[in-house]
């Protein structure tokens, strides 16, 4: 069981120490990591999924329930705590969707079943459906995601869970963090959208590779995120118009 | 004196592994030697040179280059005992992966490229299985899901072996191979010997033949139905 993780401060890009003491994160909780391309976010969920212990660039430690957790939980996957869902937009395996689910759920140590479940939720995620008998490499950036969404939801089911910019493919956003974070999940997620970040909790500021400063979503935040969100509801329905070739109507 | 073998399909990210693993090294004051070898062109021996370490380059030509490092190792071991190193690294070239010249006293190290796909690990023979350590490189431009499919596969074919996750460009796991080299077996030239024979082939082809009719070769040939004889005299 996890109560807590907690990353102890390294090194940002020129070599100084970062200034924050420890950030501890407890299950429940969704935090946000934020900063211009390049500030080093993702290296800072790097980190967690290797679960660092000052032997990466950064120079970071991550502790689980306030201690260096078992060299075993780094490697053996299955018994990983972490799911981690990363910028990648396609897969390189030559395989069938089926084949590769299916490995994946034998690393884990999860039965074959999940194969029908997983496929079905990334179809709930994505435009044109994916089929088992597809080929992984020729699936869209879209439907690759939605698979990735999905495989991390079921397959990869951990108690933490990491998401590299979730917005970049298209997908429904929303839909896809209601399946990757539920309950009593502690969750990370780098992003660039309004939405998502203020979403979270607390968020994280990246710079020039070390944490800047940790701030916690005001009250007003939180108001002007369901202000934005019905925007985006709205944008997202005259996009699905444009998608189906249909007329846009007020 | 330690020796570490490390061997790895082409741009699969040695040097660049190499290169962050021997900064760490120096960091902790190991005085290091450098054997680069490659099959046509290399100028690899300029980026070791740069960080002040002695590198000897070595160009097989028409050898296979996993038997030209193995018979110049004696040069090699002179080259490193001459700049008084701890550590001699030979990086190899190795042309059809099938095997790598690691010996039983030297620190075997395979470098593979997680992006050439799952069932890479299956195709590579004894590089992959009699090695000690396997540093799995660019695993981040694959999902969370194909690094873990391709560590398992690693593991089917080797159970022994020790699979760090590396990235040339940022220099992860850099520090735990570091580790590695630091903690291989003392060297002993005299008595060492392969872990596993290099391929052979001793045929016509081996002595410049051209033509492809086989009736002109002569020598030990596998038939493609895997039959293996000796056509001559």
């Amino acid at each position: 069981m996890i109560q807590s993780i907690t990353i102890l401060p390294g090194r940002n890009k020129t070599g100084n120490p970062e200034t924050f003491d420890r950030i501890d994160i407890c299950p429940g909780e969704i935090v946000g990591v934020v900063g211009p391309t390049g500030s080093g976010k993702s290296a800072f969920i790097e980190d967690i999924e290797q679960l660092a212990q000052a032997d990466t660039p950064t120079g970071r430690r991550i502790l689980i329930n306030g201690r260096v957790p078992d060299q075993v939980l780094r490697f053996d996957p299955k018994r990983k705590l972490i799911a981690q869902l990363s910028q990648n937009m396609n897969f390189l395996a030559d395989m069938t969707v089926s084949e590769f689910l299916m490995l994946h759920a034998k690393c884990r140590g999860k039965g074959r079943d999940l194969v029908d479940q997983v496929i079905y939720h990334a179809n709930t995620l994505t435009g044109e459906p994916i089929n088992k008998e597809m080929n992984l490499t020729v699936l869209s950036g879209g439907q690759s995601r939605s698979l990735m969404v999905a495989d991390v939801a079921f397959i990869s089911d951990s108690p933490v869970v990491l998401i590299d910019e979730i917005e970049n493919a298209g997908i429904k956003k929303h839909k896809a963090m209601e399946l990757l974070s539920g309950n009593g999940k502690v969750i990370l997620i780098v992003t660039h959208d309004p939405l998502l970040a203020l979403l979270t909790g607390r968020r994280i500021v990246m710079k020039n590779g070390g944490v800047e400063k940790i701030f916690s979503t005001t009250q007003h935040e939180t108001d002007l995120c369901a202000e934005l969100n019905k925007i985006d509801r709205e944008l997202f329905r005259i996009r699905e118009c444009v998608r189906l070739g249909e007329e846009i109507v007020a | 004196m330690k020796v570490i073998v490390v061997a790895g399909t082409p741009g699969s990210g040695k040097t660049a592994v190499l290169i962050n693993t021997i900064k760490a090294l120096k960091n902790r004051n190991y005085k290091i030697a450098v054997a680069k070898i490659d099959c046509l062109y290399t100028e690899d021996q300029l980026r070791f040179r740069k960080l002040g370490i002695p590198t000897l380059v070595g160009l097989s030509r028409d050898m296979c280059p996993d038997h030209y490092t193995i018979y110049n190792m004696g040069e090699m071991v002179s080259f490193a005992r001459d700049n008084r190193s701890d550590m001699l690294i030979i990086e190899t070239a190795g042309l059809c992966h099938r095997c790598a010249p690691y010996t039983e006293s030297g620190l075997g190290v395979c470098i593979i490229d997680a992006t050439t796909g799952p069932n890479t690990p299956l195709k590579v023979g004894p590089f992959l299985s009699t090695a000690n350590i396997v540093a799995i490189t660019k695993g981040d431009m694959i999902s969370q899901a194909e690094r873990e499919i391709f560590r398992e596969r690693v593991t089917e074919m080797n159970k022994e072996c020790r699979i760090i996750e590396t990235n040339g460009l940022t220099g992860k796991g850099s520090a735990e191979l570091a580790v590695c080299f630091e903690e291989a077996p003392e060297f002993c030239y005299e008595k060492d010997q392969l872990r596993h024979n290099a391929p052979f082939s001793i045929c016509t082809l081996c002595v410049g033949e051209m033509k492809i009719d086989s009736k002109h070769h002569r020598g030990v040939l596998r038939h493609i139905n895997g039959v293996q004889k000796y056509i001559g005299e």
